[in-house]
């Protein structure tokens, strides 16, 4: 018998607000969190972004080191760290999780780390080893004191995804038994020039899907989703994890299929496992960052799968392109408009242009939400997909 | 369903194995850039791209030249292979590379071909296109090689016949120092041994711990 | 304008790591991407780099590059017309 695996708990940290619950009551609101940045420090400016605010990152996280008398002081830990931190200590808040459980595995999800540590005025701040990513995994493991070597996944923009992919078949291969799946990435020099280098950055804040749709924004965040192979006891509106699957296009690393075929393959391997139709999907995350090629290559996977007519969004709008932590922010407001049965508009979009017949969501809309799909495509050729279902 | 080893190769110290026999050897490495290019050009590949990748990819890339030369195309369909390869440093050799080149603002000339190696899974990307795989793959980070980490995480994706092959292992490099190890882990209905000469391990934690020491 | 393009087939080499390809086995007039060298996306953004860099040309509209780099000689042709430095 396949084992059932629960998301039981989540967190956001974005622009918009440092838990699931503001994050979504503001993207209910209307509210989007880029912005033009003005920023003489920064070589490329002015620049739309999506920055978590530091004074609230810095305040709610010494608020937290006061709780748990953690011996170490704030500036012992890097922005990344705080918000991490910040993010897994927020979802673990208000369930009950045995720290030190043996069955109990954190998943780190993060494609740059501290990257900005290797920036001249970081010289000497930080031991030189928190720029390796598992350093910063060891970080979390110290702070919260669980027991296992976390697993550390680095794979481009789609290791939130993965990650939680991964977990999900950690838990049904009866490894462990729950899972803490954080991820984030910040806001760096290292990742705008890179970004810039590749012409991929929107003048303006990020308009995915839409024909006049030009690049994507950056955005900084974390997202938490705590899994379970225990049924939760509030029964009601729980979110099972289905199936999940990961496949490459093996034709550029850095450019999508132009045909969005391996994208779809994942597609169709994670409804398969799932044992769900196409038809009976409700509503499709997809990666959408807004680039001329990606929008239209998803699209394009999209209708091969046969979801031409499920209600599709893309929630970098919101938050911007938040790299490792996008599958994993992303995922968890797929996870509010299940369990409040509401269908959230593209942010950024105004007419739709792409070439392929898919159905955007412009207006945020109630409608029943029972089961799901997500998608995020990465540098390098890899594309997710991962299957939600509501109990 | 017993899985086994057919096929492997671990580059370290120097020296370069295929299925446990010495196949190159430095004794004294200047570069690693010259090391690579010394075994590319011994091995006779020819791939322009090659010289495009970065350190990482480079190694990587190599080590699995060495790893599928036995015709594997023919016994796997496309996406019936996978791929998870683990390093402890990510890209961090061309991150420094890439800082590098954005440090001084009034020679600030970002190069575009630089930063995409500056993610740890362009590796796989390269070895995907080299031949045509588009089956699961995955990279993880781990401060050293972590056989139990990788034994579960790829027996779970043959188990589940997500895959019927895997190609699993270690790619790390800073600088002049790198090891690599690849493994191809088949499940057990293969129709004809991939290496006459190379007798099939069962994958197993001893026998990864025993690759990454076979020198 | 052929010192120019000597000059240009040399960068474009080092630029692009094209490393087994000599001086002799670019035709200027050839096209650089599609057969040939076979140069794709990323060469063209590193061609842009190349331009600023070398020769201080910023070229605003990417789009605009197809025609620019089209081969080695309208490379060349580009640069003297609109060249700041080097």
């Amino acid at each position: 018998m396949m084992r059932n695996i629960y998301a039981v708990s989540d967190n956001i940290i974005s622009s918009l607000g440092f838990t699931s619950r503001e994050n979504a009551a503001a993207m209910l609101a209307g509210e989007t969190g880029i912005r033009i940045h003005h920023d003489e420090q920064r070589y490329i400016h002015p620049l739309p972004l999506s920055l978590v605010n530091t004074g609230e990152l810095n305040s709610r996280f010494q608020a937290v080191l006061d709780i748990t008398k953690n011996d170490k002081p704030a500036d012992y830990f890097t922005r990344l760290e705080k918000m991490l931190i910040l993010s897994v200590h927020d979802a673990l808040n208000g369930i009950s999780l045995k720290i030190n459980d043996p069955q109990l595995i954190l998943i780190l999800s993060t494609t740059k780390g501290n990257i900005d540590l290797l920036e001249e005025k970081f010289k000497g701040r930080f031991d030189h080893k928190r720029v390796y990513l598992w350093a910063v995994a060891y970080v979390l493991k110290e702070f919260f004191g669980f027991i296992n070597t976390p697993m550390i996944i680095s794979n481009a923009c789609v290791s939130g995804v993965l990650a939680l992919i991964t977990a999900s078949r950690m838990l049904r291969y009866g490894k462990y038994t729950n899972a803490i799946i954080t991820g984030g990435d910040i806001i760096s020099e290292f990742v705008i020039s890179g970004f810039q280098s590749f012409q991929a950055l929107s003048p303006s804040a990020c308009k995915p899907f839409d024909q006049n749709r030009n690049g994507l924004s950056l955005g900084e965040g974390c997202g938490t989703v705590i899994l379970s192979s225990n049924q939760p006891d509030s029964g009601y509106n729980t979110v099972k994890i289905m199936g999940g699957s990961v496949t490459n296009d093996a034709n550029h690393i850095s450019g999508p299929s132009r045909t969005g075929k391996e994208l779809s393959m994942a597609i169709n391997k994670a409804l398969l496992e799932s044992g769900t139709e196409p038809a009976k999907v409700d509503f499709i995350s997809a990666h959408g960052t807004a680039t001329v090629f990606n929008d239209e290559m998803e699209s394009k996977a999209i209708a091969l799968s046969k979801l031409g007519d499920t209600p599709v969004n893309s929630f970098k709008g919101y938050w911007g392109h938040t790299l490792g932590a996008a599958g994993l922010m992303e995922s968890v407001a797929l996870m509010t408009s299940m369990k409040r049965n509401i269908l959230f508009r593209t942010a950024g979009l105004d007419v739709t242009g792409i070439m392929e017949k898919i159905n955007v969501i412009k207006e945020t809309t109630s409608s029943p939400v029972d089961s799901c799909v997500k998608t995020a495509s990465g540098f390098g050729g890899c594309n997710t997909a991962l299957v939600f279902q509501k109990t | 369903m017993d899985k086994l080893i057919t096929s492997f190769v671990y580059i370290g110290e120097g020296k370069v194995f295929v299925n446990k026999r010495l196949i190159f050897y430095q004794e004294k490495i200047v570069t690693f850039a010259e090391f690579i290019k010394a075994l590319y050009k011994q091995e006779q590949v020819s791939y322009p791209k090659f010289y495009k990748m970065d350190s990482l990819s480079k190694l990587g890339f190599m080590t699995s030249e060495l790893l599928l030369r036995n015709e594997i195309q023919g016994r796997y369909q496309a996406d019936s292979l996978a791929i998870v390869l683990a390093n402890s440093s990510s890209s961090l050799d061309t991150d420094i590379n890439y800082q590098e080149s954005i440090r001084d603002r009034s020679a600030y000339f970002p190069s575009p071909s630089v930063f995409v190696y500056t993610l740890a899974n362009i590796v796989i990307g390269e070895i995907c296109i080299r031949h045509g795989f588009k089956g699961e793959n995955t990279f993880l980070i781990s401060e050293k090689f972590n056989s139990g980490q990788l034994l579960d995480f790829v027996s779970e994706i043959l188990d589940n016949r997500r895959a019927e092959a895997c190609i699993c292992g270690w790619v790390e490099i800073l600088g002049n120092q790198f090891k690599a190890m690849m493994a191809l882990v088949e499940n057990d209905n293969t129709i004809l041994p991939l290496n006459p000469d190379f007798r099939p391990l069962p994958f197993s934690l001893t026998a990864i711990t025993d690759l990454m020491n076979v020198n | 304008m052929d010192e120019l393009i000597n000059k240009l087939k040399k960068e474009v080499i080092t630029q692009l790591n094209l490393e087994d390809i000599s001086l002799d086995d670019i035709n200027p007039d050839a096209p650089l991407f599609g057969e040939g060298l076979g140069l794709d996306s990323i060469d063209a953004l590193e061609l842009i780099v190349l331009l600023e860099k070398n020769y201080g040309i910023k070229i605003e509209d990417p789009k605009d590059g197809k025609k620019i780099f089209y081969s080695i000689r309208t490379m060349a042709e580009y640069i003297t017309a609109h060249q700041t430095k080097g």
